[in-house]
């Protein structure tokens, strides 16, 4: 029988399908940071501004779900047993449209191109088409559907719909005529995409990732069978009710309920992980924990903020709301969330090719560089500081942008930079290690 | 009655414990008790490894006629993770507490990994394999 979860070479993708997407990643960002940088005080006019709309689809496409999409290629032999057909051709594809896609997008809102944002339409159409439909294939033939490979699921059908409703914007956005009740879905697009998409998976690898990596106990089997369910049902309820409202068939309080108790999920879902880390078997503070904490702080305030403004239609009325709603949520929750990924996954593959390949070859005489010597913490630390730096000018911005919003840029595209750099630098030194494991040991000839 | 999944499952549980251990003390800079605990939990991977390797696995393949199948990835995972350990117990003579720390990290990801898969797979079918021959399976295991 198939011996699901082994992580050996002939099962894991080849280095370069990853590291295509996590090395890209932080470029997206550095250009979201550079673009506030430039645009200052313009861009936080509100939620519709040209820069924030470019701002933020350059953080969930260009960041968020390229990582993602690298991730999910790799992560999907070890904690699902099944493989993606045709990994490489699927890597490379999806992350030359999805690149492509996102800039585009970028540029769309930026220049109001109509021709623009019809590219990005048929690119990121194209990219998501490769994705959900090589990942959905894969996943449905997961012989072990364990809670993990449920949220999967349901992440990347939550993905599916995202893209479409998204793609159908930007051909409104496009000129393209008879789509204007689109724009009544903008808030459906946004939910299925952060709440479904994003929200989804980091649950169902948080089941799986937190008690490996940070040693914590595991989260309760009721837990990990029915959160991620119940919050794609209630998702599901909610863009139903949102849509019967806006119809003013049924009061606005039904989907704000439904609403509601999808925010109770998380935050359940956030207490528990806190509890959990309280009583991890390893006290040693790490990088990693770091960024998950920050995480879920960052997973409170906007569900915190978003209770608030339904308590207070005054202040859900400020025009600072939506942007710190958002952003608490974006750069608070997920962003974080994906980077102390990022700096464990990368490094570790790096390793883990490398050593497999020096085992195969018998090379004892080429030492193979640990986690830290790959990237160090150092870098990791001073990531963290900027980033953290940055968020708090950030939250800062919308009340006072002229001081505020170029500085927050900076301090954001210097952290990206940053991550960066890290990362590129541990594939710099996988690369050379590599060179040396392929080349004859020396006082042997080529022949020998 | 006792199962291997218990066994080997607790006996992962107390290696972890002798893993963090020995690495909080050398993050600390407290030698003396990390070189302790390091040999503690060296000592106590390498006797999980024997109980594995001369008594479950070969009670296992000889049961199931697999020889090339999941203990033999697991065989090859062990060797992995001594590599891992024979550096680390040369940081600790030198004490060179980042390389320490490294590896540590290095080998954390390995072992749990390595863990998670034999505590959803390969106990659980040995533990149906073994059936009948568990409580000799597991008084061998014991005298190793």
């Amino acid at each position: 029988m198939l011996f699901p979860g082994n992580l050996s070479l002939d099962q894991a993708p080849p280095i370069s399908v990853p590291f295509r997407f996590l090395l890209s990643a932080p470029l997206f960002g550095v250009l979201a940071g550079l673009l506030l940088t430039l645009q200052g005080p313009a861009l936080l006019t509100g939620r519709w501004s040209p820069g924030v709309l470019a701002f933020t689809h350059l953080i969930t496409l260009g960041l968020v779900t390229q990582a993602m999409c690298g991730a999910l290629l790799q992560m999907l032999p070890v904690l699902a047993g099944t493989r993606v057909f045709g990994a490489v051709t699927v890597g490379r594809t999806t992350h030359l449209l999805l690149s492509g896609g996102t800039l585009a997008l970028a540029i769309g809102f930026l220049a109001d191109g109509g021709s623009w944002s019809l590219a990005a339409a048929v690119l990121l159409g194209g990219a998501f088409l490769v994705f959900v439909g090589a990942l959905g294939w894969g996943l449905s033939r997961a012989d072990n559907p364990n809670p993990t490979v449920a949220a999967m699921r349901l992440a990347v059908t939550a993905l599916a719909v995202t893209a479409i409703l998204g793609i159908g914007l930007a051909l409104f956005w496009g000129g393209v005529p008879g789509l204007l009740f689109m724009r009544s879905l903008t808030d459906v697009h946004l939910a299925w995409g952060l709440l479904g998409w994003v929200g989804l998976l980091v649950l169902g690898v948080a089941y799986q990732a937190l008690p490996m990596f940070q040693l914590t106990p595991e989260y309760p089997l009721r837990l990990r069978r029915h959160l991620t369910a119940a919050l794609f049902a209630l998702l599901l309820l909610w863009s139903v009710l949102h849509w019967l409202a806006a119809a003013e068939r049924i009061p606005p309080a039904w989907p704000v309920s439904a609403a509601a108790t999808a925010g109770a999920a998380l935050l359940l879902f956030a207490a528990f992980t806190v509890r959990l880390q309280k009583r991890r078997r390893r006290p040693l503070p790490d990088a990693g924990l770091a960024w998950w904490r920050l995480g879920l702080a960052g997973l409170g305030t906007a569900v915190t903020l978003w209770l608030a403004g339904r308590a207070w239609p005054g202040f859900a009325a400020h025009p600072a709301y939506p942007l710190w709603l958002g952003g608490s949520y974006l750069l608070g929750f997920a962003v974080p969330i994906l980077n102390g990924m990022m700096i464990k996954i990368v490094p570790f593959l790096a390793w883990f090719h490398l050593q497999n390949r020096q085992l195969a070859l018998g090379r004892a005489d080429v030492a193979v560089p640990n986690l830290r010597e790959l990237l160090p913490e150092r870098t990791t630390r001073w990531q963290l500081r900027i980033y953290v730096a940055g968020l708090g000018l950030l939250a800062l911005a919308p009340l006072w942008p002229a001081l505020a919003s170029r500085p927050a840029g900076l301090a954001l595209a210097a952290s990206w930079g940053l991550l960066g750099f890290g990362l590129g630098q541990a594939a710099r030194r996988y690369r050379s290690v590599n060179r040396a494991l392929l080349l004859a040991p020396a006082g042997e000839g080529p022949g020998a | 009655m006792h199962t291997i999944s218990q066994v080997l499952g607790d006996d992962h549980q107390r290696c972890d414990s002798l893993f963090a251990e020995a690495e909080t003390a050398v993050a600390r800079g407290d030698w003396l008790t990390g070189e302790s605990a390091f040999n503690a939990f060296h000592e106590a991977l390498e006797h999980h490894f024997r109980m594995e390797e001369e008594v479950m696995f070969p009670a296992y393949e000889a049961r199931t006629g697999q020889t090339m199948g999941p203990t033999r990835v697991m065989r090859m995972e062990h060797g992995q993770m001594r590599q891992l350990t024979g550096e680390m117990a040369t940081a600790i003579t030198a004490r060179d507490r980042d390389r320490y720390l490294g590896l540590s990290e290095t080998l954390l990801i390995v072992m749990q990994q390595h863990n998670a898969k034999e505590e959803q797979m390969l106990y659980p079918m040995a533990d149906r394999a073994l059936q009948d021959g568990m409580e000799q399976v597991l008084s061998q295991m014991g005298a190793v």
